[in-house]
């Protein structure tokens, strides 16, 4: 689905080739500031390499309108952004800035349920705590239906049981709509228990860990 | 109609008292602002005189040429200005875009104001174009300074959700939509709450002006209420064509951030 060749990006990353497949789960692993982060920003254009060249399903990156890429692959933010407004805001702001049709109720309190944040929907959402923030901001972002999800350390805020429970409704979505998921994690653990494909981010350069086709 | 006093030198000097307690309660206070307020001083006085032979000059040799000149040198010193007032880094196509949309608003404010308000012949008369030309421009250029101002800290603070928000997919515009409304606000602020203080709170300078030199108040007024709408309006135009076309500086044409 992804495939970059000679890929560079200022001193960070010096990817020479990488095919991420469509329809798997990969999981990208690494050392704090190895340049995880940067290689899932590559993916849906929020900065652009300084050489070499990203495909898309065939087609280069840079010949997608960026809005458009962002829209079908949607990528989670390491640091969860909350807006002002309560928890229903926040769920439906995805859909409003890609543009989407609003649901009813009864599906947003749906994918609360799929996240386990038992929360009203009209509650402030800036009074959430830190994982519940992550959650909610998951919740959105499945709402979105995406082709393409990239989650930068969607559970990093959990415990280990709730990181569970989420991570397993989400990987669950994703097969049944026949989607891609591409997740970085800071535990090995987690990427080998789930991931199809695994990647190591080591010195800005790509380490092959596992390949299930 | 009575005629204004013409101060004597000995009255004028009599005033700069006020200066010299100022001086002594910031010694007295220990506050070193001593510099600042002689420097303040004496340029303001310098710079008043010459600009009071200068227009008595263009006033009386009335010409389109000089009115423009002037004019066009109001603007330049407002744009850098700016520059000089707004205490961050400003990208090059921020100040062109400052530069663009303060002469552009301004420029349009005062002459609808002169040819489709005021209906003055000439249309370069010096006596009313320069002192509008100077409320616009200056006015203007405060509400600039508080929005660019006010931009930049909403794209450094709020950097996180601008960008989360285009991960969503978002387009530039509404990514940067709350920090755009924000900017406009504080830039206008000041400009409408001075509306709303107008004849209670303080009488405007032109007004005060007005009045001292011995038009009726009624007149006066009538010309205050004109020019404040004049100004609100300049105000208004010039901030929407600068944050319009401000926020766009902070993406590139991938529509990624670019702080
Ligand atoms: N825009 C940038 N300009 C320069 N350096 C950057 C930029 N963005 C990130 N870096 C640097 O690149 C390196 C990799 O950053 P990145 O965020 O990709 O790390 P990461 O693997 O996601 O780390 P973590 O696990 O802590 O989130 C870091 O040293 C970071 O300081
Ligand atoms: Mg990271």
């Amino acid at each position: 689905m992804f495939s970059l060749k000679g890929v560079k990006y200022k001193d960070i990353l010096d990817i020479n080739e990488l095919h991420i497949p469509g329809e798997k789960i990969t999981c990208i692993i690494g050392e704090s500031g190895s340049g995880k982060t940067t290689l899932l920003k590559l993916l849906n254009n929020m900065i652009s390499c300084d050489e070499g060249i990203i495909l898309f399903k065939g087609q280069s990156l840079y010949d997608i309108n960026p809005i458009e890429l962002r829209r079908k692959v949607i990528m989670l933010n390491q640091n969860p952004a909350i807006f002002s407004g309560t928890v229903k805001d926040n769920l439906l702001i995805g859909l409003r800035f890609a543009e989407k049709s609003i649901p009813d109720d009864s599906k947003l309190i749906n994918v609360l349920h799929q996240v386990y944040l038992k929360k009203r929907l009209e509650e402030d959402a800036e009074i959430l705590s830190g994982g519940e923030k992550q959650r909610l901001t998951l919740a959105r972002i499945l709402l979105m239906e995406p082709e393409v999800l990239l989650l930068d350390e969607p559970s990093s805020a959990l415990d280990q049981n709730t990181e569970k429970e989420v991570i397993e409704q989400i990987i669950k979505d994703v097969k049944a709509r026949q989607a891609a998921l591409i997740m970085i994690t800071h535990s090995r653990l987690l990427a080998e228990k789930y991931g199809d494909f695994i990647i190591e981010v080591k010195n800005g350069q790509i380490f092959l860990i596992r390949e299930r086709r | 109609m009575e005629k204004i006093i013409d101060l004597t030198l000995i009255q004028l000097a009599s005033a700069y008292i006020f200066v010299v307690i100022l001086l002594v309660i910031v010694k007295i206070k220990g506050i070193a602002r001593e510099k600042e307020i002689l420097i303040g001083s004496i340029r303001m006085t310098l710079q008043l005189i010459l600009v009071g032979y200068l227009l008595s000059y263009v006033f009386e040799n009335s010409n389109p040429f000089y009115t423009l000149f002037i004019i066009a040198v109001m603007e330049v010193f407002a744009v850098f200005n700016i520059y000089k007032r707004v205490k961050k880094e400003l990208s090059l196509k921020l100040k062109k875009v400052i530069a663009f949309s303060i002469v552009v608003g301004t420029l349009v404010g005062q002459f609808y104001f002169v040819l489709v308000v005021l209906r003055i012949s000439p249309w370069f008369e010096p006596r009313y174009f320069i002192p509008i030309a100077g409320m616009m421009i200056g006015n203007s250029m405060t509400g600039i300074s508080l929005g660019v101002e006010r931009l930049l800290d909403g794209f450094i603070s709020k950097k996180n959700l601008v960008e989360s928000a285009l991960m969503l997919g978002a387009t530039p515009q509404v990514a940067s939509r709350d920090i755009v409304n924000s900017s406009f606000d504080a830039a206008i602020l000041p400009t409408i709450n001075s509306m709303v203080g107008m004849g209670i709170v303080f009488l405007p300078g032109m007004m005060t002006g007005q009045i001292l030199s011995g038009i009726s108040p009624l007149i006066a007024v009538e010309y205050q209420i004109a020019i404040m709408l004049g100004i609100v309006g300049c105000v208004s135009l010039t901030v929407f064509v600068f944050v319009q076309m401000a926020y766009k500086t902070f993406f590139n044409k991938y529509c990624q951030l670019n702080i």
